[in-house]
């Protein structure tokens, strides 16, 4: 019977090559979010006057976020729904409080 | 092979923060400690966006608030994140040295962005006398900052004390997971960094 199983150096290359690759989408997406910065202050700076100039920043803002989380913080590896299931939680009360403070409470 | 033991590349597990079960408590824990973090930043903000209009005058956010300076603070701190990954990088290919260097390169720029918050917190406070009493806005505005760069201050001590503690340990499983949290929270002070240029500083400028 032919054995599959990987001698240690090879197992130890072939998780090298990974936290390459891993390493190639994070430098991605540090370009990604300096180029969203950059497109944020640069609609700001030029004083682009539109009606959805709020809502594109917080869109900006939500998406490098994401990167960030993914990306740079592994959220997308195996083995993170705990992870997940805690920040959506966190998420989801954070939201309902920003709604609340800016909405019902009468300051 | 104990927890102490140094690791050698031949006895690397695949994920060194994760392979013990204290690694794996600490990852989970500390995940569910940020999930409470945003809760808490989510209150901040909730806060400020409630206040900003309650000025009592002269200082507005279009008034105060210069981009320049907060978006060199957003270049220091969101390269200083990627450093970090850097490090993690390094510390999953068992190279303690690099890990070390990278790590210190954060701990500097983290200082940078620091030391500009400082000097923009100094000028409110003595150019225009905008300080934490002068109305509602003040007072939300450097709860809300200054609550984050208290963040950064703890982020940069507990990152330079893990980098002197083990200096001389080499990388081990009983320390492993120990960076990997700190370079989490280290992503996380970054995270909320990118919500407050959004809300506090552009948002503010546009009125």
């Amino acid at each position: 019977m032919a054995n599959h199983s990987k001698s240690p150096s090879q197992q130890m290359d072939f998780e090298k090559r990974q936290h390459k690759e891993e390493m190639k989408q994070q430098v991605i997406s540090f370009v990604m979010m300096i180029l969203f910065t950059i497109v944020a202050f640069s609609m700001v700076l030029l004083e682009v006057n539109s009606y959805f100039l709020i809502p594109t920043l917080i869109i900006l803002a939500v998406v490098q976020v994401l990167f960030q989380l993914y990306y740079f913080m592994h959220m997308k590896n195996k083995g993170h729904d705990m992870v997940a299931m805690m920040m959506y939680g966190g998420i989801s009360v954070a939201i309902l409080t920003i709604i609340t403070f800016t909405t019902i409470i009468w300051w | 092979m104990s927890n102490e033991d140094v690791l050698n590349p031949k006895e690397m597990p695949h994920e060194p923060e994760k392979a013990t079960l204290e690694g794996k408590n600490k990852f989970i824990g500390f995940w569910f400690f940020l999930g409470g973090e945003t809760v808490l930043f989510a209150c901040l903000f909730g806060t400020y966006l409630a206040l900003n209009g309650s000025t009592m005058g002269e200082n507005t956010p279009e008034h105060l608030f210069g981009l320049e300076l907060v978006f060199i603070m957003t270049m220091l701190l969101l390269t200083s994140s990627l450093t970090s990954v850097y490090a993690m990088y390094h510390m999953k290919n068992n190279d303690f040295g690099k890990m070390q260097l990278w790590l210190g390169i954060t701990v500097v720029l983290g200082l940078g962005f620091l030391g500009c918050e400082i000097y923009e917190f100094y000028h409110y406070i003595h150019e225009y006398e905008f300080t934490f009493r002068s109305s509602a806005f003040g007072s939300a505005f450097y709860t809300l900052v200054g609550f984050h760069g208290g963040h950064v201050l703890f982020g940069l001590s507990w990152i330079t004390a893990l980098m002197i503690r083990n200096a001389r340990r080499g990388l081990n499983l009983y320390n492993a997971p120990k960076f990997y949290i700190a370079s989490l929270y280290w992503h996380f002070i970054d995270v909320v960094w990118v919500f407050i240029f959004t809300v506090v500083y552009l948002m503010g400028k546009v009125g």
